[in-house]
């Protein structure tokens, strides 16, 4: 069982097996790579807090949405998810101007509390429907291969789950290139981006829906905790290692396929759960990122070095 | 309408509360195009939130700001702005040349590559703030000093036509001191507007054509020599006068410059 290269060969020895992980990996790609680009900027923006809150304030749409509808396919879910949001942001507004409470306090009570009526409405059986409580919190990557076929006018077209991801992946992608000045700009200096004209608060409103669909897309995979380790680890990871945002960017597409292969393997080698190994994954990569990286590592600490060099303030031409 | 051109700042009976505690007062002031204004003031005097305020940032309880006799927000696109540098955040993945093409983007277009022109400015604008050789450093690994002065090549690479600068002066080195003082003066000369928040009344009467004394209401506005007089800097400052003045008349007496420490 403990056997590392048995245990990696056995994963990939048949044909079935191989189309079987492959769809799981595709799907631990997708799902870090949307997660990792969202979560650059969640991260520039010091919101990383608010990503968690805002993936368990928004549970209670989650399973609302899926009460009535009866289904987990991402639109009228996410419709569900950013109405709860929007419900949480009004609450934490109002406990903030109408009550003595401070900012912090007010997005604690609110979001435990969403999350805690999430998970009271998990437990409801209203007619036939009825989801695993389980599925929802931890995810279940594994289960991506038994999604149903999506079939085309009546061409299959394979696995529906992974389409779906796909497209969300599709979306954060163009999202992240064709807004990505708007969203530079505002993250670093807000009254910059006034006063090239930018509008800021609907930037950050299209961020925080952009982070509504990724969660809602990823929590049956990675689930509603685990979906803020995907969002947070690759760019604090790769900040050690890259200076530029665009690099930092860039470098979430090897990290997503790092964290994919190594959780599905970590999984088999010692029968974990997927999504909490590609989790552990993220964290084993992290560790030589922070202890050697290049960019303020703490075995190579640079930046203090060149702030004195720099300090004389003397330019060299 | 007018013959004469709109004026570049208009600020009328301003009015700006902090959960109902007026900070800013019945704020009145007319600028001038091509002047060089210095804004002083104790502190928690309103400095920060005057400037906020014609940004736009802060929502005034009465009064308004015409730009270029348009509102903050037909005009904003002709306004550069230097924040503080304590409110950036020198940790974000940027390198200097990233800083200054941002102040090119409203000229690249939002959607557009930034074009080789777009790049070549941005680099002449750092050139000019001696920065070019820190092109691509990270903004967190450069001295205070020249951080400043990538912000200013950023308002350079902007060609705003109204300058608002938020203590630019503020912990920077003595050559740093001098450049700022001479990209003041050149854009005033190139009839552009500044108007500079300043916390060093000893270099006030020097680097500023004009000056607004502020504390919570507009103590005096107009050209340095006629407002830099004891009683009205004892009127903006009250009891905490009697030391500053002091250095301001050795400052005086002296005759030197920051600059001369070189």
């Amino acid at each position: 069982m403990f056997n590392l290269v048995e245990s990696l060969i056995d994963a990939w020895s048949t044909h079935e097996q191989v189309i079987w992980n492959l769809q799981i990996v595709f799907m631990g790609i997708m799902v870090s790579l949307s997660c990792g680009l969202v979560g650059c900027f969640v991260v520039v923006r010091r919101m990383a807090l608010l990503g968690d809150a805002v993936s368990h304030g928004i549970l209670p749409g989650i399973v609302i949405a899926y009460l009535l509808t009866g289904s987990l396919s991402v639109g009228p879910v996410w419709i569900g998810a950013c109405i709860a949001g929007l419900g949480c942001g009004a609450c934490i507004e109002w406990l903030r101007t109408k009550t003595p409470l401070r900012e912090d306090a007010a997005m604690g009570l609110t979001f435990t509390s969403f999350f805690a009526l999430g998970i009271v409405l998990l437990s409801l059986e209203v007619g036939q429907v009825h989801l695993d409580p389980a599925c929802i919190l931890y995810g279940e990557i594994g289960l991506t291969p038994l999604a149903p076929e999506l079939v085309l006018w009546g061409v299959p077209c394979g696995n529906q789950a992974l389409w779906n991801m796909g497209l969300v992946c599709l979306a954060t992608m163009i999202s992240t290139v064709v807004f990505y000045r708007f969203l530079l700009v505002t993250s670093f200096d807000t009254s910059l981006a006034r006063s090239l004209g930018m509008p800021v608060a609907s930037i950050q409103y299209g961020l925080m829906l952009l982070l509504a669909l990724v969660v809602v897309a990823s929590f049956e995979s990675v689930g509603v905790i685990l979906v803020l380790a995907m969002m947070i680890l690759p760019p604090v990871s790769s900040s050690f290692l890259f200076r530029r945002l665009p690099n930092i960017l860039l470098s979430c597409l090897p990290l997503s396929i790092l964290y994919s292969l190594g959780g599905l393997h970590l999984a088999y080698w010692m029968n974990f759960p997927i999504s909490a190994s590609m989790a552990i994954t993220g964290v084993v990569i992290f560790l030589p990122c922070c202890l050697f990286g290049p960019n303020g590592g703490i075995f190579t600490n640079t930046k203090s070095l060149s702030i004195q060099e720099g300090s004389k303030g003397i330019p060299i031409n | 309408m007018k013959a004469t051109l709109p004026k570049p700042l208009e600020i009328h009976d301003l009015t700006v509360a902090y959960q109902k505690k007026p900070v800013l007062y019945g704020i009145d002031m007319e600028v001038e195009a091509g002047s060089l204004v210095g804004i002083i003031g104790p502190n928690g005097a309103g400095k920060s939130t005057l400037i906020k305020a014609v940004m736009g940032i802060i929502k005034p309880v009465d009064g308004y700001v015409k730009i270029f006799g348009e509102t903050t927000r037909k005009a904003i696109t002709r306004v550069g702005y230097v924040p503080q540098r304590a409110s950036v955040d020198w940790d974000f993945p940027v390198s200097a040349m990233d800083v200054v093409l941002m102040g090119r983007f409203s000229h690249a277009g939002w959607f557009r590559r930034i074009s080789k022109r777009d790049r070549i400015f941005a680099a002449e604008c750092l050139e000019q703030m001696n920065m070019l050789p820190y092109a691509n450093r990270q903004i967190g690994n450069l001295s205070g000093g020249q951080q400043q002065r990538v912000f200013l090549a950023r308002a350079l690479a902007q060609q705003s036509d109204l300058y608002l600068m938020d203590e630019p002066f503020e912990g920077v080195d003595a050559i740093t001191e001098k450049a700022i003082v001479d990209l003041l003066k050149s854009l005033r000369n190139q009839g552009k507007t500044l108007l500079v928040v300043h916390h060093d009344l000893s270099t006030a009467k020097e680097y500023f054509d004009q000056l607004a004394l502020l504390n919570l209401r507009l103590v005096a506005f107009g050209e340095t020599q006629d407002v830099f007089t004891h009683d009205l800097l004892q009127r903006t400052y009250g009891g905490k006068l009697t030391v500053l003045s002091e250095i301001g008349s050795r400052q005086v007496e002296h005759k030197q410059p920051p600059s001369a420490v070189l």
